[in-house]
C-alpha cells in the first residue's frame, strides 16, 4: 500500500540524490542543505524532536544566508529535443496528463482497493497517495516512451528541484511557525485586542471590519485556515451574529474568500505564490503576487458588498 | 493599555519588518518563529523540540510539489515544451488571454465538482499552461521579450491559483466548509455545510468574471508593453556597441 512513510522515503531519495549531485559539483553547502532534508524525511520518526528541530535551524541558516545554489544539469541540444518531439509526437503528452488524470481516478475509485486492515491507498491521504501512485505510473511511462535509464530521471528531478531552492522549504518552515504561533497564544491576544477596541454600530462598518480583519490576518499567517477561527471569534461572532443578527452561514461563506483574497497577497502563502515563481523561474519572487493583486483587491470590495447586502 | 501580555505578537512584527526589508523569507520566518519562542519564556530546547514536531508533522506538504517533478523533467528534456507550443499553435483563434480564460474557466469548475487535482503547477502550469500562453503570445506577434515572458507566466501562476481558490470553496465535502461548520458549532451556532457551500457561489462568479474580464483584456496589455519594450530596444543595442 501506498502510505504517507512509504512516500518520505521517497522524497528523502529524491533529496539525496540532489545532495549527491551538487556534492559532485563541489557545491557542499547546497549538499548539506538537501542532505539534512531527505535525512529529515528518512529517519525524521526515529529522531528525538529536538534534533530534528536542530537539523531545521541548520538548513534554515544554510538557506538564508545564501547557501543554496543552482545547480547546472546538461539539457538536450534544441535539434535533438525537436528529433525527439518528432518521433514522439502527442504521445509526449500522455505521462504528463496522467498524473492529473490518475490521481483523479484513483481518489475516485481505487481507494476503495481495500482488505482485512489493508488498503492500496492511505484513506486518511487520500490524495498525496494518489498522487503518488499516479507519478509513479508516469514515471514508468515516461522512461518507456524516452528510452532514459531510471538515473536521467533523478538527474531531471534534482535540476528541478534546484531550481526552486531554498523556496521548497518555506511552506513547510511557515506551516512549522503558524503552529508556534498558537503554541504562544498569539490567536487569541489578536482576538482579545480586535474586541477591546472596536464597537462598531453600523452593520457595514462591522462587516468591513470582519472582511479586512479576515484578509490582514491571513496576509500575516499566509494561511485563511489559521485566520477564520480568530477573526471570527474576534469579530464575526460577537459583532455580525450576535449584535447585528447577521445569518452565521453567509458570514462564514464569503468571509473565507475574504481570506482566500489575502492568501493571494502574501508571500507567507509560499506555497501558492513564492514556490511557483521559483518553478517558472521568474527573477522576481513576488511576480505571480504582483499579477494577483487587482483580482484580489477588487473581489475583496465585491466581498463586502455582498456580505452587506446578503447578510441583514 | 489592555490588561493582557502583547508579548506574543513579537514573531508578527518580525515578519512584517522581515518581508518589508526584503531579507530572506527562510531566515525571516525563522528569526520570527525564535523570536515568537522567546516572547513567551520558552527554554531554548523546549523551542527546538516545538519545532522538530511541527516540522515533522508538515512533511505532506512538500510532497505535492515533489513526486511530480521527475516525470515533468524527463518530458521536458524530450520536448513536451515545444510540443505544447507547436499545438496550440496550430489553434488559429488561440491567443494568451483566452487561453487562459478557458483554463480558468476549466479550473475552476473542476474543483468545484472536488477535483482539485486536475491542475495545479507543478503539474500542469510549468509543462503545460505556460508554454501554451508563451506561444500563443509569439505565434502572433513574432516575438518574446524576457519581459512579456515572465508577465506570461505569472499570470499563468495566477489564473491556476484563482480558480483553484474560489471553485474548491463550493465543493461541500472541502475541508474548509467542514472547518467553518465544526468551528461554528464548537461556539454554539449551528449551520448547514450545505448553505455554506452555496453561500460561496455568488463570490465564485464574482471571481470568475473579474479574474476573466482582466485576462480578455491581458492580450491587449501585453501587445502594448511589447510596443515599449521594442522602442527601448534600439537604444539599448546602440549601447553595447
Amino acid at each position: 500500500m501506498i502510505s504517507m512513510t512509504l512516500l518520505y522515503y521517497v522524497a528523502a531519495l529524491l533529496f539525496f540524490a540532489v545532495a549527491f549531485f551538487s556534492t559532485k559539483d563541489k557545491r557542499y553547502s547546497s549538499a548539506l542543505f538537501w542532505f539534512s532534508y531527505g535525512l529529515i524525511f528518512l529517519l525524521g520518526d526515529f529522531m528525538p524532536p529536538a534534533l530534528v528541530g536542530a537539523l531545521v535551524v541548520l538548513m534554515a541558516l544554510v538557506a538564508g544566508l545564501g547557501g543554496v545554489k543552482g545547480g547546472t544539469y546538461p539539457t538536450l541540444e534544441l535539434q535533438q529535443r525537436l528529433d525527439s518531439v518528432k518521433r514522439l509526437g502527442n504521445k509526449l503528452f500522455i505521462p504528463a496528463l496522467m498524473i492529473p488524470l490518475l490521481t483523479v481516478f484513483s481518489v475516485l475509485v481505487l481507494v476503495h482497493i481495500q482488505g482485512d486492515g489493508w488498503s492500496l491507498l492511505d484513506p486518511k491521504n487520500a490524495t498525496l497517495s494518489a498522487l503518488g501512485l499516479a507519478a509513479f505510473l508516469a514515471i514508468l511511462a515516461a522512461l518507456h516512451l524516452t528510452r532514459e535509464k531510471p538515473t536521467q530521471a533523478l538527474k531531471e528531478s534534482s535540476r528541478l528541484i534546484e531550481a526552486i531552492g531554498w523556496a521548497f522549504l518555506l511552506p513547510q518552515l511557515l506551516a512549522t511557525l503558524g503552529l508556534l504561533f498558537n503554541q504562544a497564544g498569539v490567536g487569541e491576544t489578536v482576538s482579545q485586542l480586535t474586541s477591546l477596541y472596536l464597537n462598531l454600530n453600523h452593520p457595514f462598518l462591522a462587516v468591513s471590519c470582519y472582511a479586512i480583519g479576515m484578509v490582514l490576518f491571513t496576509i500575516i499567517m499566509g494561511n485563511a485556515f489559521a485566520a477564520f477561527p480568530v477573526i471570527t471569534a474576534g469579530i464575526g461572532i460577537p459583532l455580525l451574529v450576535i449584535q447585528h443578527g447577521g445569518n452565521p452561514a453567509i458570514m462564514a461563506a464569503i468571509g473565507m474568500f475574504c481570506g482566500y483574497c489575502g492568501t493571494l497577497l502574501t508571500p507567507m502563502a509560499a506555497n501558492f505564490n513564492i514556490v511557483p515563481a521559483a518553478l517558472l523561474e521568474l527573477p522576481d519572487k513576488n511576480a505571480v503576487i504582483k499579477a494577483q493583486a487587482p483580482t484580489a483587491v477588487l473581489l475583496l470590495g465585491v466581498n463586502i458588498i455582498l456580505m452587506y447586502v446578503l447578510m441583514f | 493599555m489592555p490588561d493582557f501580555s502583547l508579548w506574543p505578537l513579537l514573531g508578527i512584527a518580525v515578519v512584517m519588518l522581515g518581508f518589508l526589508l526584503k531579507f530572506n523569507p527562510v531566515l525571516v520566518v525563522t528569526v520570527a518563529a525564535f523570536a515568537t519562542g522567546m516572547a513567551v519564556k520558552m527554554p531554548v530546547m523546549i523551542w527546538l523540540e516545538s519545532l522538530g514536531t511541527a516540522f515533522l508533522k508538515t512533511r505532506n506538504l512538500p510532497l505535492i510539489l515533489l513526486l511530480p517533478l521527475a516525470v515533468i523533467g524527463l518530458l521536458e528534456r524530450h520536448g513536451l515544451r515545444e510540443k505544447a507550443q507547436n499545438w496550440i499553435q496550430q489553434i488559429k483563434a488561440a491567443t494568451t488571454g483566452r487561453l487562459l480564460l478557458v483554463y480558468l474557466a476549466l479550473r475552476e469548475s473542476t474543483a468545484a465538482a472536488g477535483l482539485t487535482s486536475l491542475g495545479g503547477h507543478p503539474q500542469m502550469v510549468r509543462p503545460l499552461l505556460s508554454p501554451m500562453a508563451e506561444a500563443a503570445f509569439e505565434q502572433k506577434h513574432q516575438s518574446l521579450p524576457d519581459k512579456i515572458k515572465y508577465k506570461i507566466r505569472a499570470m499563468s501562476a495566477a489564473t491556476d491559483n484563482i480558480g483553484l481558490f474560489f471553485g474548491e470553496d463550493i465543493f461541500v465535502a472541502f475541508g474548509a466548509i467542514i472547518l467553518m461548520h465544526t468551528f461554528l458549532r464548537e461556539s454554539g451556532i449551528e449551520t448547514d455545510p450545505l448553505h455554506i457551500a452555496l453561500w460561496g457561489i455568488p463570490t465564485a462568479i464574482a471571481a470568475f468574471l473579474i479574474h476573466g474580464s482582466r485576462l480578455l483584456r491581458f492580450d491587449a496589455y501585453l501587445a502594448r508593453q511589447l510596443k515599449d519594450e521594442l522602442k527601448q530596444a534600439p537604444q539599448q543595442e546602440q549601447r553595447h556597441d
